[in-house]
């Protein structure tokens, strides 16, 4: 398989011990929680996002996050990745994450890129879920 | 990693080669083995090269019962079915420019077909019922005037599934057009009987019968004779129809896996009925499995089961120590699922999560507890991942959802 074992590495240590790298989920109904999930079943992959904020000064804070996907390797690996990102950033730094920082994080190979891509956009649609709701 | 250690559940892919063939070719490669050319006529070096290759080509025909005067070697299975493919058409085309096929065939047959269109060739490509089988109707009504060859696999590589290659055969007959059958699969799993089969052409390989790689058969029939136009040209070996300096170390090497295919096909068959017995009961207990193909119409050698709401790369990736392959999008340079499955009708989410198990002549009762005991632990730690599976607990009706795909 030409992934890298970043991928690999990532993928086996969120399968094996999936508390650690936050797989789970928040009540969506709840004030404090965003939502975002992205992607088709039929096209092989969907990721859903959850983020817990709380309010620091003028802005957000993300305290927690929790996901789940459903897809290839590096699917699953570039949602665990993008949570570590995630943890104690403001909403206004979390929206400045690109997927380009998973592609190199992860050294994905370029067929597998959209991977990274919808990841970008779960955390995007997580934000947006989280701001309508305040 | 050593792959050793790894499980090999992947025999449709390629088996090993038996020991017993590997020592067979090595007195056919050194200075002290018999490594003459099989076209030198004037010395024995020649001489007993080509008696090997006349030998081998007889324990290919006896497998299959017909004359070995119609086997011609060829580099594998692929170039089988190309050779019969297009030098069929292109040598009758005078007699017409239909050709038909299924949507399910192996590539080696598919793209042929593909070029021969841009040749101007009509194809029909059939769809297969749901568990994957080609009827000998939907062949009877595709018949036109035009129509000169058929062509549809005997043993499908991503299921198991088994053509009904005499019903078709007599259609075909009835209607004076040539029948092919890639039976890459079949050799040494079932018994074939071209003596009594009205199949005109028939693709083999060495390589999934514990023979090597890079070389194979087409059976041509002499009688009703089937003639073809050569792909390769190069010196007239195997009667103008495949030039080349035969390989003799491969062909040796595949007359002798078939030997033994047929000395070993019912032990082979029987032990790997029983694993096959074992492991449908135990991974059909894991929730929400699906066989695909039709189970009470296959061989045992072959199991393709989808796992849904769990994606078939991840799945392959979290079974990591066991050697099988899948029909999932992401393990494809296409990015597109299985088109097998696709063509069975299975929705599209069915056919990112099949996984293809093939057992044969080494795998072994461990082999298959292993297996077993890991695909539990596996489904259901990805499961546990799978945004899918919470939301069919939680009665969610997938099919109903309005998916954000950007």
């Amino acid at each position: 398989m030409a992934y890298s074992k970043k991928v690999v590495d990532k993928f086996e240590n969120t399968l094996n011990n999936p508390k650690a790298f936050n797989v789970g989920s928040f009540d969506p109904s709840e004030l404090n929680i965003g939502t975002g999930m992205v992607g088709a079943p039929a096209c092989g992959d969907v990721m859903k996002l959850q983020i817990k904020c709380e309010p620091q000064g003028n802005t957000h804070v993300i305290t927690d996050v929790k996901f789940k996907t459903y897809g290839c390797g590096s699917a699953i690996a570039s949602s665990s990745e993008l949570v570590e990102m995630l943890m104690g950033k403001t909403l206004e730094e979390a929206k400045e994450i690109k997927n380009k920082e998973i592609v190199d994080a992860l050294e994905l190979p370029p067929i597998k890129i959209h991977c990274s891509v919808l990841a970008e956009d779960s955390i995007k649609e997580a934000i947006e879920n989280y701001e309508s709701k305040q | 990693m050593n792959t050793q250690s790894t499980i090999y559940l992947d025999y449709a892919s390629t088996t090993p080669v038996d020991p017993r063939v590997a020592s067979k070719m090595m007195e056919f490669l050194t200075p002290d083995g018999e490594f003459g050319n099989p076209a030198s006529r004037s010395h024995r070096y020649g001489w007993k090269a080509d008696e090997a290759v006349e030998e081998a080509r007889s324990h290919v025909a006896n497998l299959v019962n017909c004359d070995p005067r119609e086997i011609v070697w060829t580099s594998g299975a692929t170039e089988a079915d190309n050779l019969a493919i297009k030098g069929v058409a292109r040598f009758y085309k005078s007699k017409g420019n239909h050709i038909i096929t299924s949507k399910i065939e192996h590539k080696a047959v598919l793209d042929p077909c593909r070029q021969l269109e841009r040749e101007g060739f009509e194809v029909t490509y059939l769809d297969p019922d749901e568990g994957g089988i080609i009827s000998p109707e939907a062949i009877k009504s595709a018949m036109r005037d035009t129509t000169i060859l058929v062509s549809i696999m005997h043993i499908h590589n991503e299921l198991g599934t088994l053509n009904d290659l005499e019903a078709i055969g007599n259609i075909t007959r009835k209607a004076g057009v040539f029948f092919h059958v890639d039976a890459a699969q079949s050799t040494g799993k079932v018994d074939i009987d071209l003596s009594s089969l009205p199949v005109d052409l028939m693709s083999f390989s060495a390589h999934k019968t514990y023979g090597p790689k890079g070389i194979g058969a087409l059976f041509v029939r002499r009688k009703p004779r089937v003639r073809i136009e050569a792909l390769i040209h190069g010196g007239g070996h195997e009667r103008g129809m495949r030039a080349g300096t035969l390989p003799t170390h491969q062909i040796v090497g595949m007359g002798e896996a078939f030997k033994i295919a047929k000395e070993q096909m019912k032990e082979d068959h029987e032990k790997i009925k029983a694993f096959h017995t074992k492991f449908l009961k135990e991974a059909m207990k894991i929730e929400h499995a699906y066989i695909n193909g039709d189970v009470d119409n296959k061989v045992p050698n072959i199991l393709n089961i989808s796992f849904n709401f769990v994606e078939g790369e991840s799945l392959i990736m979290g079974l990591k120590d066991i050697a099988v392959s899948s029909g999932s999008a992401c393990t494809s340079a296409s990015l597109e699922p299985s088109y097998v499955l696709r063509a069975l009708g299975r929705k599209d989410e069915l056919a990112h999560s099949s996984i293809r198990f093939s057992f044969g002549r080494f795998t072994n009762e461990e082999d298959i507890d292993k297996t077993l005991s890991i695909l539990h632990n596996v489904v259901e730690r990805l499961r546990e991942l799978s945004p899918l599976w919470e939301m069919h607990l939680d009665g969610v009706d997938l099919d109903t959802v309005q998916w954000n795909t950007h």
